[in-house]
C-alpha cells in the first residue's frame, strides 16, 4: 500500500553561484516505495540526494523527508533516515564491529551484527575498514545505514563493485525493507537494476526532471521499437546489406545482425524468409522489448546531455 | 556504553592503531626521550634537571602538534564528518573526542617517563606531584586545542604540515624546552611568550620541580587553560562538515584570535 508521502519534492532548487544545478523539481515518493533516481552524470542526483539528506540547504521549494524538514531540523531527521553513501564515509581504522557500534550508538539503538552477518561481513568483522574490498565497504555502508531501522533509506550506488552473490543477497534485503515498509531512494547508473528493482523512477536531466514513472510506463511511451538480434550460420546477414520492412535502425554486434522494427511481425517474417532463400541456416533469433536503458538513452540522447 | 564512551573508545584505540598516530604519540617522544636523556647531560648537565618536563613538553608537542591535525583534515576530505552528520554525530565530539583521548596518551606517556626518569637517568622527580600533574593537564589542554584548531582550519595536507610547524618548531628551540626562558635574548623572549610551552616549563620549573620562575607562573598555567579553551571554541566555530563548502562566511584567519591570551603576557612581562 504507498499511500502515504515519504518523501515531498516541491519546485525544489539548488545554485552553486551562477550555475543552477536543479531547477525547480517534483516529485512524491511513498511509504513502502522503491524509487529509482537516473541521471547522467551532473543532471542534480547527488544535490537533491544532499539536500534531502540534510546535508546541503535548499535554494528553493519545499523538501519533506518523513514529514521533517532536512534544513531545518537535522536532529529530528537522523533517525528518519539512513544513507549508504557512495565512497568512503568511515574512517580507515575502525573495524566493522566498531562501526556498527558507533553508528548505533549515536542512534540509540543496539548494534546490529546479525546484519554484517547476513552481508556477507561475518569473517570480516574485525578488519579496519581500509582492509575491506570495496564491495565489502559498500556492504559495511549498507548495514550501518539500515541498522537502526529508519523509514527512509538512501541508496547510493549501492551494488557499485559488487560480486553477483553480494547483488542477489543486497537485492533481497532491499525487497524485505519494502515489505517491512521502508522507502528506499536508489540513485544508480545500472539500468538493469533499477528496472527490476524500482516501483517508480525519476529522471534527471540538466537539473530538470524528464520524468517520472514506473519503468513499464517509461520503456511503452518510447519510440515503440523493438529490437530483433539475428544469428545465423552462414553470417549471410551481416555480409549483406538488407532492407527489411519495419526496420528503423539496424547494426551489427558481434556475430548478432540487429534491427529495431516498429512491426515484429513483418520484420521477422521477412528475415526469415531471406535467411531461408539464401540458403543460411537460423542460429538463433531474439525479439525483446526496449529497455529502460535504452528509454533512458533515448530520454538523455544518449546520456551525454 | 554510550555514544560518547563508544566513540571515545574507538578514537583512543585509533591513537595507537593508527601508525603515524603511534609514531607522534609514543615512539616519537619516548624515543626522543631516551636518546636525549642519554646524550644532553653530558653537553648541558643543567639537562639533566629538566629531562622530566621537557621530555613530557615534548612529548605533548608532538601528539598534540603533529598528530592530532591530519587525521581531522583527512576526515574531512575524506567524507567522514558527512556520515557522521547524517548519523547524528555532533560536531562538538568530532573535535572534542580527538583532543580528549590525544590527552589521554599524553597522560600514558607522562606517567612512563616520569617512572622511568629516576630510574634510568637519575633524573629529579617533581617536588609537587598533584601541580605537575595539574600542568601536564594544562598543557596538553592548550596544545590540543591548538591542533584541532589547525586541523579544522588546514585546507589540505600539505598547509597541515606547515601550520603545525610554524609552531612546533619554534616551541622546541626557543619555548623552554631547550632552552630556559631566561637565557633567551629579548626578541626570542617576547616571540617565546606567543607559544604554550614557554608557560608550560615556566610552571613546571617552578611550581613542580621546585626552581624560580621567569614570570607569574600560576598566571601562566591559567593562560594555558584559557589559551586552549579560546583555541577549541574558535575550532567549534570555524568547523566545516565537508572540504566543498568553500563559501564559509567565517574566515580561518580568525584562528589567529587563539594567540590573545598569550599575546596578552607581551604586556605584563
Amino acid at each position: 500500500m504507498m499511500s502515504e508521502a515519504m518523501i515531498e519534492v516541491k519546485n525544489f532548487s539548488k545554485r552553486y553561484g551562477a550555475f543552477t544545478a536543479v531547477d525547480d523539481i517534483s516529485f512524491t515518493v511513498y511509504r513502502g516505495e522503491i524509487f529509482g533516481l537516473l541521471g547522467p552524470n551532473g543532471a542534480g542526483k547527488t544535490s537533491t540526494l544532499e539536500s534531502l539528506e540534510g546535508l546541503r540547504p535548499p535554494d528553493g521549494g519545499v523538501l519533506r523527508v518523513a514529514g521533517i524538514d532536512p534544513a531545518a531540523e537535522p536532529g529530528k531527521l537522523r533517525n528518519a533516515i539512513g544513507v549508504q553513501l557512495q565512497s568512503g564515509g568511515l574512517p580507515a581504522s575502525i573495524t566493522a564491529d566498531e562501526a556498527m557500534k558507533l553508528f548505533c550508538a549515536y542512534h540509540g539503538v543496539a548494534p546490529r551484527f546479525d546484519l554484517l552477518d547476513r552481508l556477507g561481513l561475518k569473517e570480516k568483522r574485525n578488519v579496519e575498514f581500509q582492509g575491506l574490498s570495496t564491495g565489502q565497504q559498500r556492504r559495511l555502508a549498507l548495514a550501518l545505514a539500515v541498522a537502526h531501522e529508519p523509514p527512509v533509506v538512501f541508496l547510493d550506488e549501492p551494488t557499485a563493485g559488487l560480486d553477483v552473490a553480494s547483488r542477489v543477497e543486497l537485492h533481497s534485503l532491499m525487497r524485505e525493507l519494502k515489505e517491512k515498509g521502508t522507502t528506499i531512494i536508489l540513485a544508480t547508473h545500472d539500468m538493469a537494476e533499477a528496472e527490476a528493482m524500482s516501483d517508480r523512477v525519476a529522471i534527471l536531466l540538466q537539473g530538470r526532471l524528464v520524468t517520472v514513472d514506473t519503468p513499464l510506463a517509461i520503456t511503452a511511451t518510447g519510440a515503440g521499437l523493438t529490437k530483433i538480434s539475428v544469428n545465423t550460420r552462414a553470417a549471410f546477414l551481416l555480409n549483406n546489406h538488407h532492407t527489411f520492412p519495419a526496420v528503423n535502425q539496424q547494426l551489427v554486434k558481434e556475430e548478432y545482425a540487429i534491427y529495431f522494427s516498429t512491426n515484429i511481425g513483418q520484420t521477422v517474417a521477412a528475415l526469415i524468409s531471406t535467411i531461408e532463400a539464401e540458403g543460411d541456416e537460423l542460429l538463433d533469433l531474439r525479439v525483446e522489448r526496449p529497455s529502460l536503458e535504452d528509454r533512458f538513452l533515448e530520454l538523455t540522447n544518449g546520456g551525454t546531455q | 556504553m554510550t555514544a560518547f564512551t563508544s566513540h571515545f573508545a574507538f578514537e583512543f584505540r585509533t591513537g595507537i592503531r593508527n601508525k603515524n598516530l603511534l609514531l607522534m604519540n609514543y615512539l616519537f617522544p619516548l624515543g626522543l626521550y631516551v636518546m636525549m636523556s642519554l646524550i644532553m647531560p653530558g653537553i648541558n648537565p643543567l639537562f639533566q634537571a629538566t629531562i622530566i618536563p621537557s621530555m613530557i613538553t615534548f612529548g605533548i608537542l608532538a601528539s598534540t602538534l603533529l598528530g592530532l591535525p591530519d587525521p581531522l583534515v583527512q576526515a574531512r576530505e575524506a567524507g567522514i564528518f558527512r556520515s557522521y552528520k547524517i548519523n547524528g554525530v555532533p560536531a562538538l565530539n568530532i573535535l572534542l573526542i580527538p583532543a580528549l583521548s590525544t590527552i589521554l596518551h599524553i597522560l600514558v606517556v607522562a606517567t612512563i617517563i616520569t617512572i622511568t626518569a629516576p630510574i634510568f637517568f637519575d633524573a629529579p622527580l617533581p617536588v609537587n606531584l598533584p601541580v605537575f600533574a595539574l600542568i601536564v593537564v594544562g598543557t596538553a589542554v592548550a596544545l590540543s586545542g591548538l591542533g584541532i584548531l589547525i586541523g579544522v582550519i588546514s585546507p589540505n595536507a600539505r598547509l597541515t604540515v606547515l601550520y603545525s610547524q610554524v609552531i612546533f618548531l619554534p616551541s622546541m628551540i626557543i619555548g623552554g624546552v631547550m632552552l630556559p626562558y631566561s637565557m633567551l635574548p629579548p626578541v626570542a623572549a617576547k616571540v617565546a611568550l606567543l607559544l604554550p610551552s614557554t608557560y608550560a616549563m615556566n610552571a613546571f620549573n617552578s611550581l613542580a620541580m621546585g626552581g624560580t620562575a621567569d614570570f607569574y607562573a600560576w598566571g601562566g598555567l591559567l593562560t594555558l587553560f584559557v589559551g586552549g579553551l579560546t583555541a577549541f571554541i574558535l575550532a567549534w566555530y570555524l568547523f566545516r562538515w565537508d572540504s566543498q563548502n568553500t563559501g564559509s562566511r567565517r574566515h580561518p584567519v580568525l584562528a589567529l584570535l587563539a594567540f590573545v591570551p598569550y599575546a596578552t603576557w607581551l604586556l605584563i612581562v
